[in-house]
């Protein structure tokens, strides 16, 4: 396995004993359970649960959209206060300004930050082909495939370097096809600058063909059931999902699965 | 479904055809309804006829008319706008704003406008000043009210967007929340021009002594019911015309809705 660049010690992440409430139509319920979780720098950190465990909660939290009923979340060696650009997020919907174009989307960021333009246009430019958008720079992202506007979404968060990627289900409502090209084009990005990535998913093949450690969750109120290292080699490619060792990893991981559906069932 | 072609003046033919045989026929009392033909020709005598020493006293004038009630309307919409956009933008956002003035707002909007009359011809007396008072008063309603919707309808997901990118509440309100309200502010000033034209005849025909809601009370009393009916149709016109500006201002501005519509 290649060297990773070790920037610094500090975790780009941490939730320490972490409960989540929330009101729903006058009724408490319960999100996520006494978390305790970490991201190292230059990780790809995977969650992986059912719909509505409370993995998405768990995200919100690190993006500093919500704040945790009880107990610490932490990034980059500060507490969390609110949303930052150093914790850039890539949702489910690709969630792009309709009124601005492909171009005009992917600069929102450096321009609201008054960036000077001399330091973000030939990022901008290197995006663009890096994510196969050149020549669309002036359509409108009513224009573009589902596909192409995550790659927009995508596209918008990296220009800023952010220490920290958030990534919830962000190939969720793609079709079966262009998921994967956009797993080999993170798998890609990854090799590239060693992004420091907290992704959120419900697709077991997913979470171990892109990460370094898939944690496991529970149905909800969610907690974290295991935390599997997943030692395959990089550079990966999506070939390697029919590689014994992969398949040893997704039967470990299917069987803890199946371990909490039973949990589940007898409660 | 057929093309729309040519289809669309039936209807208004139609029309005519009931009107023309309503008066020739004397389907209604003689002398109260004037017949089509008539009222075009005294609409003509009024737009084309010379000034001045002519039989019809409204010969001529309408141009100048026409002028000085969309002058009125202009100014009254424009007032109702820049002071309505802002202020829609406001309570939509910002929740000290709406506890502050969105009750009031929604308590004096019921009140009709002609209610307002005597109020503004007190405070105003019989000038412009009292007609603009009711023009923007009426049209600015709709353009808050479409205004606030507009800001409170935007996408939770694209605030967070926004918030994750490092955008601060002013360019929030700029970038996102503007833009996404847009839409609803366009309803918002076509609503408000319609008001307005409301607005602007009953000043005229009570607040004003020039206008076309002036020509059309002064008519009424001097029993020119060609000359009413002319300016109906002259009112109604020029509506058509402010609503189709607003509209095409729109669609210049919102492109990429039209993209997304037919995406």
């Amino acid at each position: 396995m290649a060297e990773r660049p070790r920037a610094e010690p500090r975790l780009a992440a941490e939730l320490r004993d972490v409960w989540k409430e929330f009101v729903k139509r006058g009724r408490r319920v319960e999100a996520v359970q006494a978390i305790d979780f970490a991201v190292a720098p230059n990780e790809f950190a995977a969650i992986l649960g059912p719909s509505g465990c409370g993995k998405s909660t768990l995200l919100n939290m690190v993006a500093g959209f919500d704040r945790p009923t009880r107990g610490q979340v932490w990034a980059n060696g500060a507490p969390v206060e609110g949303p930052d650009p150093s914790r850039a997020v890539v949702f489910q919907e690709p969630a792009l300004f309709p009124w601005y174009t492909v171009l005009d989307n992917i600069t929102f960021g450096p321009k609201t930050r008054r960036v000077p333009p001399e330091v973000y246009r030939p990022r901008v430019a290197a995006l663009l082909s890096q994510v196969g958008l050149e020549g669309f720079a002036s359509h409108y992202p009513a224009e573009l495939s589902g596909g192409m506007k995550q790659r927009v979404g995508i596209a918008r968060v990296l220009v800023m370097e952010p220490e920290l990627l958030l990534m919830d289900e962000p190939f969720g409502s793609l079709d079966a096809q262009t998921r994967l090209v956009m797993q080999e084009l993170l798998l890609e990005v990854w090799e590239r600058r060693h992004q420091t990535v907290l992704f959120v998913t419900h697709d077991v093949e997913e979470a171990l063909l892109l990460a370094d450690s898939v944690s496991v969750m529970t149905a909800r109120p969610g907690r974290i059931k295991k935390r599997i290292t997943v030692e395959l080699p990089r550079p990966r490619a999506l070939d390697l999902t029919t590689s014994p060792l992969f398949n040893e990893l997704k039967r470990e991981v299917l069987a803890l699965i199946r371990e909490e559906r039973l949990r589940a069932a007898a409660e | 479904m057929p093309r729309r072609g040519p289809w669309f003046v039936l209807l208004p033919l139609a029309l005519l055809l009931v009107w023309h045989a309503a008066v020739t026929r004397q389907w209604v009392a003689p002398g109260i309804i004037p017949a089509p033909a008539q009222v075009a020709a005294s609409w003509s005598t009024w737009i084309v006829g010379p000034p001045g020493k002519s039989l019809s006293p409204y010969s001529g004038t309408w141009l100048a008319n026409v002028l000085y009630s969309s002058r009125r309307v202009f100014e009254g919409f424009l007032i109702a706008a820049v002071v309505g956009i802002p202020l829609g933008l406001m309570i939509g956002w910002n929740r000290l704003a709406s506890t502050l003035v969105d009750p009031s707002i929604q308590l004096l909007r019921p009140v009709p406008i002609t209610a307002w009359l005597p109020f503004s011809i007190a405070v105003f007396g019989i000038y412009d000043a009292g007609a603009l008072f009711l023009i923007g008063l009426g049209a600015f309603y709709p353009i808050v009210v479409n205004t606030t919707h507009g800001v409170r309808d935007t996408n939770l997901l694209l605030l967070r967007a926004a918030r994750m990118l490092g955008a601060g509440e002013a360019a929030i309100l700029r970038k996102v929340v503007f833009p996404s309200a847009l839409p609803s502010i366009f309803t918002g000033l076509r609503l408000g021009v319609g008001v307005a034209w409301t607005a602007v005849i009953v000043a005229e025909m009570i607040a004003v002594k020039s206008g076309l809601g002036y020509v059309l009370w002064d008519a009424y009393y001097v029993g020119r019911m060609d000359i009413c009916v002319a300016t109906m149709f002259s009112v109604g016109l020029l509506g058509f015309v402010s609503d189709r500006i607003i509209l095409g201002a729109g669609h210049l501005l919102l492109r990429w809705r039209a993209l997304e519509a037919h995406g």
